[in-house]
């Protein structure tokens, strides 16, 4: 090939490619913000013919997000609390700690609540993340145990003080669930379907206890006799647990004090 | 244009193993249980000798040393490998903490410099013999060593996380203002006064003492003195704050010292401090083009370490996505060294277009684009997205041929590309090797290693396809290796598409602290700059105890002094382009 083809050629791309941008990827560009489906669908989905150059005029126009994206974490409440969690204005977290232990750069502090009698109550009274230490790795939102934490996809955060604007509290940081099951709508079905596996598991264990409980008293057994064989097991649990506690420190030597996520959850429920 | 490039069949694993070694164990050595060899430090030259000219343990992998503080004592770790594949053979030497000497081995494995320089940095171990040994990530003058264990850096909290003023009783405070107790935080060296102007100067000047005075003598053929001349660290071509010290015969380069450390953060000393599962995150941001295999290579270090078992499906999601990371990685690359040689931003931005496919897909399923912290130990956290197979497969099979086809279209015949690339920067295989050169660096030079394949890991030996090579070795043979690269990661990303089973993403239970048996073990795998290791020491509790990266960007500037001599002070941007540095990884 004669010298200079290659360069040739390369030119006759470029000018396809700017040709492209006004035959091809002009059409295809949304016209407004809200017209944009999600971003993967626009870029992934695009057509297999590279289709010239195109900008999203940010910020007049903005690329939505996908589910998981994750920026900060948020904590969350209940606007109308069932159950549990009535007793401590629905908010879910326990102050269980684990996001605080999991997170790598340590940015987030819990202070437990405290009861009139001085013992832990399972809600947090004070709760900060310094959002100028977060890395957004999301571990608080995939390890918390509640789904109380979860990542926002509010990335627009610049502030003109670097400091205290950037430390969120407690009530900075609660949101209502209903904007979780809005930006999360998979994840929010999974902790409904979740909670419902659960309810369904606890009342089938209700059940079969006041099954056993009615063909025991059938059977004629003596009501003294079954509470001294409950009282009897919880003993042998109790001492078995405090054996594994006591194992799992000498194991662990300076490790953290609580070895396991399943344990921290279990003293704090 | 394919004339020059041959795709060569994976090496016959006709590899030496530590068992064949110990067979008759050279002198002086001893073998332990977990396979690796002791040496005493006055003999390691000799049995290191044997080993590379008797058993063809040609490759330093890695080189790094660990801190026993508590047995006073340093232990430097050497992982050496074939290029004809097959596993590492680990060779431990110990030496007093209080005096810590070490025979140097540059003098067998020129690959050794930079590791050498950088445990000497980190752990004050000198090495006897070495011809530069002086700082390297570090500053000259730097007082302490920062890896040993009884060094604190800056803003020091606490040795281990999680730390204890966070939960139960959460006392939230800025570091800048509890901890800025510089008095007794940072120490600096002896003799150091901030007004002492004359004494930093000398300081500064002990620095540069690598160029001598002779070598800027009055050249015999031009009628002008040798200059210096610092490119960087702001200079648009270096991708980063990286520094080259360039000795200058007119416009040919005769000298050349990479210069690094600008962006050193002691990511080892974080990560000793850090939870195992804390680390994850943290390896995204060594080389931030190839976060997934990143976050492989530590995953599968301590998976080692810990016998997990990883499931089917999990394996293919790792190899989709680190395959999807090469091929955007690749693009990138590409792009940027077309930028660098001068074309400026057209072949980068119809690049950098394709990569954005791909990192949607890496935002849809692990919430980030380029600190994605997805794998975890035995697995990955989150399944697939729904949507993720059907653009993948419209991604790797309808539209990633086109663009590559395109860029080579655009480039592999452009007369000024092949002007400004081919027989520049040119490593013999020889030297490649010895130089510990890995990735397209490597294969450029026709050495047809390719960690996939010479120590495969995953479920890599169940695809087909080729490592691509090229005989040349120059800056021209690395882009067309990595031209062929794409288009094989693309071949084994369609193959584990087909092949993506149903089933569990996690191997054994899903925890937040995993209780990691002692010991240790180097894992390494094919980054898309190539040999990515990780070698982490365990003692068994929650934190690791050792967790050091060997990053193939640092160790294959080793050689770019050796690449860059006799070219003209242009082609050295061509040149650093070809190895494709990025400086998060070289400096950690």
């Amino acid at each position: 090939m004669a010298f200079g083809s290659g360069v040739i050629r390369g030119m006759g791309i470029t000018l396809r490619h700017f040709v492209d941008t006004f035959v091809v990827g002009y059409k295809e560009q949304p016209a407004a913000a809200g017209d944009l489906p999600a971003p993967t669908a626009v870029r992934a989905g695009m057509p297999i013919k590279t289709g010239g150059m195109q900008t999203i005029q940010y910020p007049e126009e903005k690329l939505p997000v996908p589910e998981r994206f994750r920026y900060l974490p948020f904590l969350l409440y209940e606007e109308e609390p069932d159950g549990d969690r009535e007793a401590f204005d629905g908010i879910r977290c326990t102050a269980c700690g684990i996001c605080a232990k999991v997170c790598p750069p340590q940015c987030i502090w819990i202070v437990q609540g405290k009861g009139e009698d001085g013992r832990p109550r399972p809600v947090s009274t004070e709760f900060y993340i310094d959002a100028s230490i977060c890395m957004s790795c999301g571990f608080c939102a995939e390890y918390c145990p509640f789904d109380a934490i979860k990542m926002d996809h509010e990335f627009e955060l610049s502030s003109y003080e670097r400091h205290e604007s950037w430390v969120y509290d407690l009530q900075e940081l609660l949101h209502p669930v209903a904007y979780h099951a809005a930006i999360h709508p998979t994840d929010y079905a999974r902790e409904l379907e979740d909670a419902k596996v659960k309810a369904e598991a606890e009342r089938k264990k209700a059940e079969a206890q006041a099954e056993r409980a009615k063909s025991a008293l059938a059977e004629g057994q003596d009501l003294d006799e079954l509470k001294r064989q409950k009282l009897e097991a919880r003993q042998k649990f109790i001492d078995e647990r405090n054996r594994k506690k006591a194992e799992a420190q000498t194991d662990s030597g300076a490790g953290p004090e609580t070895p396991s996520s399943d344990d921290a959850a279990a003293e704090n429920d | 244009m394919s004339t020059s490039t041959e795709i060569l069949a994976p090496a016959a694993p006709v590899a030496p193993t530590a068992a064949s070694v110990a067979a008759p164990l050279p002198s002086g050595a001893t073998l332990e249980d977990d396979g690796a060899l002791r040496i005493e430090p006055r003999g390691l030259h000799d049995v290191v000798r044997t080993l590379r000219d008797e058993h063809g343990f040609d490759y330093l992998a890695n080189m790094t040393c660990v801190d026993w503080r508590a047995e006073d004592r340093i232990e430097a770790v050497y992982h050496l490998a074939s290029s004809r594949g097959g596993s590492p053979l680990t060779l431990k030497v110990d030496t007093e903490r209080s005096n810590p000497i070490i025979p140097s081995l540059t003098g067998l494995y020129p690959g050794a410099d930079f590791q050498e320089r950088e445990a000497y940095d980190m752990f004050g171990v000198r090495f006897a013999g070495h011809p530069n040994l002086r700082r390297i990530l570090m500053w000259e003058g730097f007082a302490g060593y920062p890896l040993r264990k009884d060094w604190r850096e800056a803003y020091y909290e606490e040795d281990q996380k999680p730390f204890g003023s966070r939960w139960p009783d959460g006392d939230f405070f800025f570091g800048e203002d509890k901890l800025s107790d510089w008095g007794s935080n940072v120490k600096l060296p002896q003799g150091y006064g901030a007004t002492d102007l004359e004494e930093r100067s000398r300081i500064a000047r002990d620095d540069m003492t690598l160029i001598e005075a002779d070598q800027l003598k009055r050249g015999p053929d031009i009628g002008s003195e040798r200059l210096i001349v610092n490119m960087g660290p702001q200079h648009p071509s270096t991708h980063g704050v990286f520094q080259m010290r360039l000795v200058l015969d007119g416009e040919t380069i005769v000298d050349l010292e990479p210069v690094m450390g600008y962006m050193h953060r002691n990511h080892e000393k974080i990560g000793e401090r850090n939870l195992w599962l804390g680390n994850m995150p943290f390896t995204d941001r060594l080389d931030y083009i190839a976060q997934l295999g990143n976050e492989w290579g530590y995953a599968m270090c301590v998976e080692k370490m810990m016998n997990l078992e990883v499931p089917e499906r999990a394996e293919h999601i790792r190899v989709i996505l680190a395959e999807l990371n090469r091929i955007q990685s690749h693009f990138w690359s590409i792009g940027f060294l077309l930028n660098d040689i001068g074309a400026f931003f057209t072949p980068s931005l119809y690049c950098i277009e394709e990569r954005e496919l791909v990192l949607d897909l890496f935002e849809m399923t692990t919430g980030s684009r380029l600190m994605c912290n997805y794998m975890r130990f035995g697995g990955v956290a989150y399944d697939l997205p729904d949507e993720f197979v059907p653009l993948a497969r419209t991604l790797v099979f309808d539209r990633l041929e086109g663009a590559i086809d395109e860029i080579e279209a655009y480039l592999t015949g452009n007369e000024i590309v092949a002007e400004r690339m081919k027989g520049i920067g040119v490593l013999p295989p020889e030297l490649a090797i010895a130089f510990s050169t890995s990735g397209p660096v490597l294969r450029a030079s026709g050495v047809p290693y390719d960690i996939r394949t010479a120590d495969p890991y995953g479920i890599y030996d169940r695809f087909e396809w080729n490592v691509a090579t090229a005989v040349e070795g120059d800056v021209y043979a690395r882009y067309i290796v990595r031209v062929a690269e794409m288009r094989e990661s693309m071949l084994i990303v369609r193959q584990a598409l087909d092949a993506l089973p149903e089933g569990d993403i996690l191997g054994g239970r899903k925890a937040w602290q995993v209780r990691v048996p002692e010991g240790d073990y180097y894992s390494r795998i094919e980054n898309p700059r190539g040999e990515l290791g990780y070698y982490c020491v365990s003692d068994g509790k929650a934190n690791p105890y050792r967790y050091h990266v060997r990053s193939p960007c640092f160790v294959n500037l080793t050689a770019l002094a050796e690449m860059c001599k006799g070219h003209k002070i242009a082609d050295v941007v061509a040149i650093l382009g070809s190895i494709d540095i990025v400086l998060g990884e070289v400096d950690r």
